[in-house]
């Protein structure tokens, strides 16, 4: 099989202090990468340097440290936007993306969707893609409705096309599933659904740290992603949408900072992206995530993404090697981002995972957010290995070394 | 302790073989939890008899070999003792009966999500049998 690398794989992982550590006095083995991401030093540095030397609130005070703390934090909102093809004034930082389809539910949906609406989701979506519009629909009268999925683990695109005959509001779909890793063709979807009047939104939480991304191509009204699953650290993420939709929307929180005017009977709100941006912000971690921005950007997303394929291509001929092994998602590594979810034989996933623990390999084994994809596939868990920019065939190795062990424990 | 001591033959054997898996005819209890964090899932179904004694005691249930194992492992201890006696096991007693393997703080809620589902629905029915209970809460 071929190993060869596309990274410079031992430079990469002396980027990264915790790769260093021991787990049960193995090496670690940093699997859950679709979960969330090891943090390079670069980003943990931004955090220290904010904090020591620059912490203050932004966008109010007149005095250097505020000045300073404003310009990172706004210099972080341009890296971001950058990184995904917008203009700063069309991202919004927010926590995460569970936070950006919320906003998108309360801010746009509360106002557009009428009863008798119709929202459109998928089966593979993760919670946070399905849970905010079963909230929405169920509140204004709507009602909700999933493409399906083709034994391939693809979306079956003539049951989107059946859906969107019923003039759908709005399409939430995944631009990349955290179980499956299939890459869905948004840029398609999204036009097809412009094409029957829907507002678009694309979960992009695991296509973002992957791939390279560019939201205007898409063409999605809003797309969602988290700053933890690239690099960045947690609590923080971005909504990007439009500037002319963000202007038409209702404020989400209410609050310092958002607004332009207050009086006591009414209120009049800051411009976009501020007006969703209520109270103090996250800056320490807005400036957090451009820092790891700008590690992916120097690495190259092209190079990350021919990384993770060829981690994945090596990875699905080796682990089908092991007899029992049983994966989920489309074969073609072209077509996936680097995840593989999983069955062993009739070991269940967090059997598996307490084995592999102790080899020092961190993999996430159940739901992964995901039920309804789980009874779709007909299983009540999977294990899942997830691949990011310092995983290498060796990890791949640890991996199925791991299992085979899994194997002898539980007699397979 | 290693993961080879955790699934040990025992735990292995019942997790394969579960004993008392499957579901009563007639029941006076029946009880159901699953752990959020892992999917797993127990139900057991108890006869109550003459005295409050578990006259028979079945459970299905989907998850981890600990889960499942302690489930099934756990209904045979029960089976035949009074109902009273389900209010005195404790978590050692459940430990102790798995083999005492070392068990992080995730996957002790495996090892102990028949017990809870066993005391849900025990007291439940103790509760709503207060009454007319002639044998229940009585210290000899």
């Amino acid at each position: 099989m071929l190993k060869s690398e596309v990274l410079d794989i031992e430079k990469v992982r002396a980027d990264f202090p915790i790769l260093k550590r021991m787990v049960h006095g193995k090496r670690l083995v940093y699997l859950d990468n679709s979960n969330t991401t090891q943090k390079p030093k670069a980003v943990i540095d931004a955090l220290v340097n904010y904090y020591s030397a620059h912490n203050s609130n932004v966008h109010r005070a007149v005095y250097v440290l505020a000045e300073e703390a404003t310009e990172s934090y706004e210099g972080a909102r341009r890296k971001v936007a950058g990184f995904v093809g917008v203009v700063p004034k069309e991202l919004v930082f927010v926590r995460g993306t569970t936070e950006a389809t919320n906003l998108v539910r309360f801010a746009w949906g509360e106002t557009n969707v009428k009863k008798g609406d119709l929202l459109v989701s998928t089966l593979m979506e993760h919670h946070s893609n399905i849970v905010p519009w079963q909230l929405l629909a169920k509140r204004n009268g709507a009602t909700l409705k999933f493409v399906g999925l083709r034994p391939d683990g693809t979306l079956d695109m003539e049951s989107l096309e059946n859906l969107l005959r019923e003039s759908p509001r709005l399409v939430a779909v995944a631009h990349c599933s955290n179980v499956l890793g299939t890459i869905n063709d948004v840029a398609k979807i999204c036009e097809m659904a412009r094409k029957v009047g829907a507002t678009t939104l694309v979960d992009g939480a695991q296509a973002v740290p992957h791939m390279p991304v560019n939201v205007e191509s898409i063409g999605a009204d809003f797309y969602a992603f988290s700053g933890h699953k690239m690099l960045g650290p947690t609590g923080i993420g971005a909504l990007v949408a439009k500037k002319e939709l963000l202007e038409e929307m209702e404020p989400f929180h209410g609050g310092g900072e958002m607004i332009r005017e207050v009086f006591l009977d009414h209120s009049t709100w800051n411009d976009v992206p501020y007006k969703f941006e209520a109270g103090t912000v996250n800056i320490a971690d807005a400036i957090g995530l451009g820092a790891a921005v700008d590690y992916l950007t120097d690495l190259g997303m092209d190079k990350v993404r021919e990384h993770e394929v060829r981690l994945l291509d090596y990875a699905l001929q080796a682990l089908s090697e092991i007899r029992g092994f049983h994966q989920y998602g489309p074969l073609d590594p072209k077509k996936r981002a680097g995840v593989i979810s999983f069955n062993f034989a009739d070991v269940h996933p967090h059997d598996l995972a307490t084995v592999l623990d102790e080899e020092g390999i961190a993999i996430r084994s159940g739901h992964h957010c995901a039920q309804p994809l789980m009874r779709w596939l007909d299983v009540t868990a999977t294990s899942r290995a997830s691949f990011h920019v310092y995983n290498s065939y060796d990890d791949v190795d640890a991996l199925k070394a791991g299992i085979e062990k899994a194997g002898g424990i539980f007699k397979v | 302790m290693s993961s080879a001591d955790i699934y040990r033959e025992l735990i292995l054997d019942y997790y394969r073989n579960p004993r008392n898996f499957g579901k009563l005819e007639e029941f006076d209890i029946d009880a159901r939890d699953t752990n959020p964090l892992c999917g797993d899932e127990v139900e057991i179904q108890i006869k109550v008899g003459e005295g409050g004694k578990i006259e028979d005691i079945k459970f299905v249930g989907k998850g981890c070999a600990i889960s499942q194992a302690s489930a099934s492992m756990l209904t045979e201890l029960a089976k035949g003792k009074k109902l009273d006696w389900v209010r005195e096991v404790t978590k050692e007693d459940i430990f102790k009966m798995l083999g005492n393997p070392d068990l992080g703080p995730s996957r002790v809620k495996c090892a102990l999500l028949g017990m809870k589902v066993l005391k849900t629905g025990v007291y439940g029915y103790l509760g709503a049998h207060f009454e007319d209970s002639d044998w229940s809460g009585e210290t000899p």
